[in-house]
């Protein structure tokens, strides 16, 4: 019998299984062709369950580059995930460190963002169901995409992948609708984001890790400043 | 191919480390206010950096069917709220945009 908790971390895992499984997918598909085993396949997807990342990898190999420059770009792309971790930490109340240990290897960005504006609790089986459905699409859409090619039609895997976007919209228009400060920020880092996609300078990865540390020290400065003038008689 | 699994293992290792080291330090602490404070604008700038502007390439032949998808987010959103029909709901919508309009 499936409990209250579990079913509301199923319904919360569903979006992110359905965008998560035509790129897994993908993967799969890529991954094969880059004449890769499937053993091979499966392990990138199981061990490391990095999305961009393990594209990035079959690209590199495929260029030529080794084993140390795929590593250190692999580095570069997820260390936004030390962040989202960062302020994760601060939201879970879990004491024993071997469910946080396996709680951090399910830290994506589409996990990540669905618990920050989770309401209410966080228990470990609420947590670890939504990785779990965010890690079985990923892993079996990898072995499916492997074994069996595209079998799913062309415009509806190019569809399904506009859930993950949609779903982090509708993750944060409640705080949005709430919060003019919250609208602020989103806007200004998506433009900030922009910009320096556009420009060029950093490498893959590194422009999302600089939207996050500028946006949100602008936004504390600004608050720090505002909580000074009330304090002012 | 040459054996794939020192990279693989060396991947997952760097990423699992980032993920990891803010619980083992951060967790269970009394955090200064202002580093509270700016751990608590994380999620929303992530946020905007994810949407923005990578949406506009998520359909890439018709950028135009994932806005029109995000529209639709944004107007059931905002109306009724929830997760699931306002990203279904996008999905569908796309999905008739990229098989009609075209």
């Amino acid at each position: 019998m499936m409990t209250g908790e579990i079913k509301a971390a199923f319904k919360a895992g569903l979006p992110i299984f359905i965008g998560y499984l035509p790129a897994a997918i993908a993967f799969g598909i890529l991954a094969k062709g880059c004449s890769i085993s499937l053993l091979e396949c499966f392990l990138f997807s199981a061990a490391v369950f990095a999305g961009a990342s393990q594209f990035i990898a079959l690209n590199l190999l495929m260029s030529g580059m080794g084993l140390l420059g795929i590593i250190i770009t692999t580095l570069f792309v997820n260390f936004r995930h030390f962040l989202m971790s960062a302020y994760l930490s601060t939201r879970i109340e879990i004491t024993a460190k071997r469910y946080l240990a396996l709680i951090a290897f399910g830290i994506t960005d589409e996990v990540f963002s669905v618990l920050s504006f989770h309401k209410g609790d966080m228990p470990k089986s609420f947590i670890l169901t939504v990785q779990f459905t965010a890690y079985f699409a990923w892993v079996s859409g990898s072995v499916a995409g492997f074994i069996l090619g595209s079998f799913l039609p062309e415009l509806l895997t190019v569809s399904m992948g506009v859930a993950l976007y949609s779903l982090l919209l509708a993750i944060i228009l409640p705080e949005v609708k709430k919060s003019f400060k919250i609208l602020l920020l989103v806007i200004a880092s998506g433009v900030l984001n922009t910009a320096l996609i556009k420009l060029d300078i950093l490498p893959h990865g590194w422009t999302i890790i600089v939207c996050i540390l500028v946006i949100s020290f602008t936004g504390t400065l600004f608050t720090m400043e505002e909580s000074c003038r009330k304090e002012r008689p | 191919m040459n054996n794939l699994i020192p990279l693989i293992l060396g991947m997952a290792a760097v990423t699992y480390g980032p993920r990891l080291i803010p619980f083992l330090f951060l967790s269970n602490r009394t955090i200064p206010k202002r580093l509270n404070t700016f751990l608590q604008y994380i999620p929303p700038s992530a946020i905007g950096a994810l949407i923005i502007p990578g949406v506009l390439n998520a359909t890439p032949d018709m950028p135009m069917a994932a806005v029109s998808g995000m529209v639709l987010t944004l107007i059931v959103g905002l109306w009724r709220g929830g997760i699931i029909l306002p990203v279904l709901g996008s999905v569908i919508v796309t999905y008739l945009i990229l098989s009609y309009a075209a």
